[in-house]
């Protein structure tokens, strides 16, 4: 509760500080803006967070989303699919996609960081095939649907809600189910969780569906919110966000442990942290750079204050450590 | 001839254990000294303090009749003292002479330390040599069967200069022939003038090998046989022999008779090359499984479980089949197994003691999938009253409470509901007197009320004072049954060791 509050604190923050650097006819656009870029990293981060809370992890989702993009633009643009048809299945590939990697680790016992790695190759490198290295015209079949989610309701954009309604959706599951507690169980101690009798493989490829199915929620957002697909740069480091925004948001990647609240303020951060280098005028290169250190600092933050450190021990740290160091 | 190393007056006390008190150990060059205990009889301690694991809380060792002083696995080596553990300590990925030379390679290239490879080969082969050992020094390690990984561990510490191995349970992964193989190395070591302390359970092959035995009893020396004299009674003799206390009294051992046939085990095998087990439970009865660590037990109750998958077998309940595959099959079934490890097969430390308390239990407190916290907190508070935990509260972390706490906790899990099979592995390890009493108490309400128990443990105390009926393992096969009448810990350690069944 207490790491809750503090990188809540946090976001406000960043949030005034963003207000300070925008001109303030700029609000409104900006904070529209924001809003979306928030819904689309949610929902891959509430995703990616389900997975981290079993102590799985996977870095296919960036990859997963531009595969998805891909094949609906495919379906759309050279097929003239139907759009309703088409959005379920991109959904079901998303979920397929999840299952074949909870098969590889589970039943095959496979290492998910290199389950998922692979992937991250593979599904990439499909999109481009797909795709045929083109951008593909699907702003014209689309545009119905992407005026429709880049709208708003009750000045709340369409995104937002979707992000709103998915995060109560995962946070029922996760807190308020069994299901949620045996993810819990899972991350914590797979091997009690087994002699508990909890069906452990099952919940884990549950995990890993729900993380690719996410991603392809992710993937029709993005789609829709800028009309357009790209093999090189769609889902971009999409995996490292969602993960990153997890961590931030208090979820341990030795699993059993994280709140969907916290999914929800981490990632906000990460967006946060994005929105303010571009209106402080700071070099866009650096990007990376800030979100880098700023999750590395939080991460010494979070192993201190769990070894009962206090705020006063972490800032005379360096000190000591200095002093070590010179005397050894 | 003056003993090569002699140990005497060696005290050892852990949290709550004297280990070893006034223990007493010669060894003649030249010589093989057989150490026998039961299990916790001190063996091993004795064992790590020679070779420096630990250092005794008193008492003085004498190396070629100079007191020597071993504060590490380093000195140890270096006085030609080596310990070759139960476990292989061995670089799989690397090959013989590699591993026989680790961290003590011949290099050349001065700072740059390249190893130099002709050296490092022939010095091998010349150990190898001294043990027969015929296989190419180049033979990565993984591929060696266990009984030839261990002559490479033997191999290394011949290259350490050693004059005193200590093995401990050198046999219990071994063949046959690679026991008889290990002994004919031994042998020849012998006559090279190296001291062998030889730890094992199997007191047959204690009479092959020996020179001399001392046998260890709760930590104190028990008896000493020569050559001569070694034989399987004698040893057992030596081993037990303790006054038997005044145990925990069974209240219903008067069996109401039932009309239920219990459990059948029929021919159940987990490994390739076992022989079958078969035995029965019946409802109402506490069968107490002994055996010495190593002889299969906790695996037995693994895959009665599902935990470990079972080569062939069938079990039955009241009459029916069950197929068992994983856990929840037979939980369904109504087996429940207390593990082995409660820390890490039993409890989610980490948790707290409701939620661990509930776990097993989730879906009959929730409703379409929903957990109903009121329930799960009604049935948590419950449960600790039952089984009279004692925690400040329901929210406590399971890891912050003692030994005996967090096995009640894992005991709270299962017996909201009755089962038809209870089989605990080691429930009363590491947990004080009034918690085993409350242990125990509930075992024999649990049977009263027409559950068979099947209780795994190394304590014979504990063994003889509730069994109904006792089941001995050896060497991964049930070696007899013994009823209650039968019962005296020099049968069971007969058994145990490999002795024939009288029966």
């Amino acid at each position: 509760m207490k790491k809750l509050t503090g990188i809540f604190a946090f976001l406000c923050l960043l949030y005034v500080l963003i207000l300070a650097f925008t001109d303030q006819e700029a609000w409104g656009s900006n904070n529209f803006n924001l809003t979306k870029r928030i819904g689309i990293y949610g929902i891959s981060c509430l995703g990616a967070g389900l997975l981290i809370v079993t102590g799985g992890v996977d870095l296919s989702i960036g990859s997963v989303i531009c595969f998805c993009a891909a094949i609906f633009s495919w379906l759309v643009v050279d097929h003239h699919v139907p759009i309703p048809a088409a959005i379920v299945v991109v959904l079901l590939s998303g979920a397929l996609i999840g299952a074949v990697n909870g098969f590889l680790v589970t039943y095959l016992g496979l290492q998910a960081f290199v389950v998922t790695l692979c992937g991250l190759f593979a599904f990439r490198g499909a999109a481009r095939w797909i795709l045929n290295d083109e951008i593909p015209r699907i702003a014209a079949p689309i545009a119905d649907w992407s005026a429709f989610f880049n709208g708003s309701f009750l000045s709340i954009s369409i995104f937002l809600w979707l992000l709103l309604g998915l995060f109560v959706a995962g946070s029922i599951f996760l807190h308020f189910t069994i299901h949620g507690r045996y993810f819990f169980a899972i991350g914590s101690n797979e091997r009690a969780a087994r002699y508990s009798g909890i069906n452990v493989d099952f919940y884990k490829i549950l995990a890993y569906v729900l993380c690719s199915f996410f991603a392809a929620i992710a993937a029709l957002m993005d789609v829709f919110s800028i009309s357009s697909v790209q093999a090189s740069s769609t889902g971009n480091f999409m995996e490292l966000y969602a993960i990153a925004g997890a961590v931030l948001g208090g979820c341990s990647l030795r699993g059993g442990e994280g709140i969907t609240v916290g999914m929800l303020i981490g990632t906000a951060i990460l967006c946060l942290l994005r929105n303010l280098i571009q209106m402080a005028e700071i070099k866009d290169s650096l990007e990376p750079v800030v979100i880098g250190v700023a999750l590395l600092v939080c991460a010494i933050i979070d192993e201190s204050l769990r070894r009962g450190l206090s705020w006063r021990d972490l800032l005379s740290a360096p000190q000591q450590l200095w002093e070590r160091w010179t005397r050894g | 001839m003056p003993p090569h190393l002699c140990a005497t007056g060696i005290d050892k006390a852990f949290p709550g254990v004297r280990a070893l008190q006034n223990v007493q150990l010669e060894i003649q060059s030249g010589e093989v000294l057989a150490v026998v205990g039961e299990n916790g009889a001190g063996k091993s301690t004795l064992m790590k303090i020679l070779a420096g694991v630990y250092q005794p809380d008193a008492g003085t060792v004498e190396m070629d009749q100079r007191p020597i002083v071993v504060r590490s696995v380093k000195e140890a080596e270096h006085l030609g003292i080596v310990l070759i553990h139960q476990e292989l300590n061995l670089a799989g990925d690397l090959d013989i002479a590699g591993n026989i030379f680790l961290g003590r390679e011949p290099t050349w290239g001065g700072l740059l330390k390249l190893i130099d490879q002709r050296r490092l080969h022939d010095n091998a082969a010349k150990i190898a040599n001294r043990l027969g050992l015929t296989i190419p020094s180049r033979t990565l390690v993984h591929q060696l069967s266990l009984g030839q990984q261990q002559l490479v561990e033997i191999a290394r510490a011949i290259s350490l200069q050693s004059r005193l191995l200590i093995l401990d349970e050198p046999t219990s992964s071994l063949t046959e022939t690679e026991t008889a193989r290990l002994f004919s190395v031994l042998k020849e070591l012998k006559t090279q003038g190296i001291s062998i302390l030889y730890i094992s359970h199997r007191l047959k092959e204690v009479e092959i090998i020996a020179d001399r035995v001392v046998v260890l009893r709760d930590g104190k020396n028990a008896g000493e046989l020569r050559r001569g004299e070694i034989n399987h009674r004698a040893l057992v003799q030596l081993m037990v022999g303790r006054e038997l206390k005044q145990f925990f009294q069974r209240q219903h051992q008067a069996k109401t008779p039932l009309a239920r046939t219990g459990i059948e085990v029929k021919d159940l095998r987990w490994l390739p090359a076992q022989p079958g087990i078969t035995f029965t439970i019946e409802p109402g009865e506490i069968v107490g499984m002994a055996g010495l660590m190593g002889a299969g037990r906790t695996e037995l109750a693994q895959t009665l479980f599902g935990v470990r998958r079972k080569l062939t077998g069938a079990v039955t309940i009241d009459g029916k089949p069950i197929a068992v595959r994983k856990p929840a099959d037979a939980i369904a079934a109504g087996i429940f197994l207390i593990p082995e490890d409660r820390r890490i097969e039993g409890l989610i430390l980490t948790d707290s003691v409701k939620h661990n308390i509930s776990i097993a239990s989730l879906p009959a407190l929730s409703r379409f999938g929903f957990l109903q916290r009121s329930r799960e907190e009604r049935l948590a508070e419950a449960m600790c009253e039952r089984f009279m935990v004692r925690t400040p509260g329901i929210g406590q972390m399971v890891g912050n409470l003692s030994g005996g706490n967090q096995q009640k906790v894992v005991l709270a899990k299962w017996l909201s509901r009755t089962p038809k099979l209870l089989i605990l592995d080691e429930p009363t390890r590491g947990i004080d007197v009034g918690a085993k009493s409350e242990i125990y108490a509930l075992m024999d309400d649990l049977a009263h009320q027409g559950a068979g128990i099947l209780m795994i443990s190394s304590d014979l105390e504990e063994i003889l004072g509730i069994s109904d009926r006792v089941l001995v393992m050896h060497a991964g096969t049930l070696a007899g049954s013994l009823h209650r009448a039968e019962l005296t810990e020099e049968a069971i350690m007969h058994l145990a060791t490999g002795g024939e069944s009288r029966t």
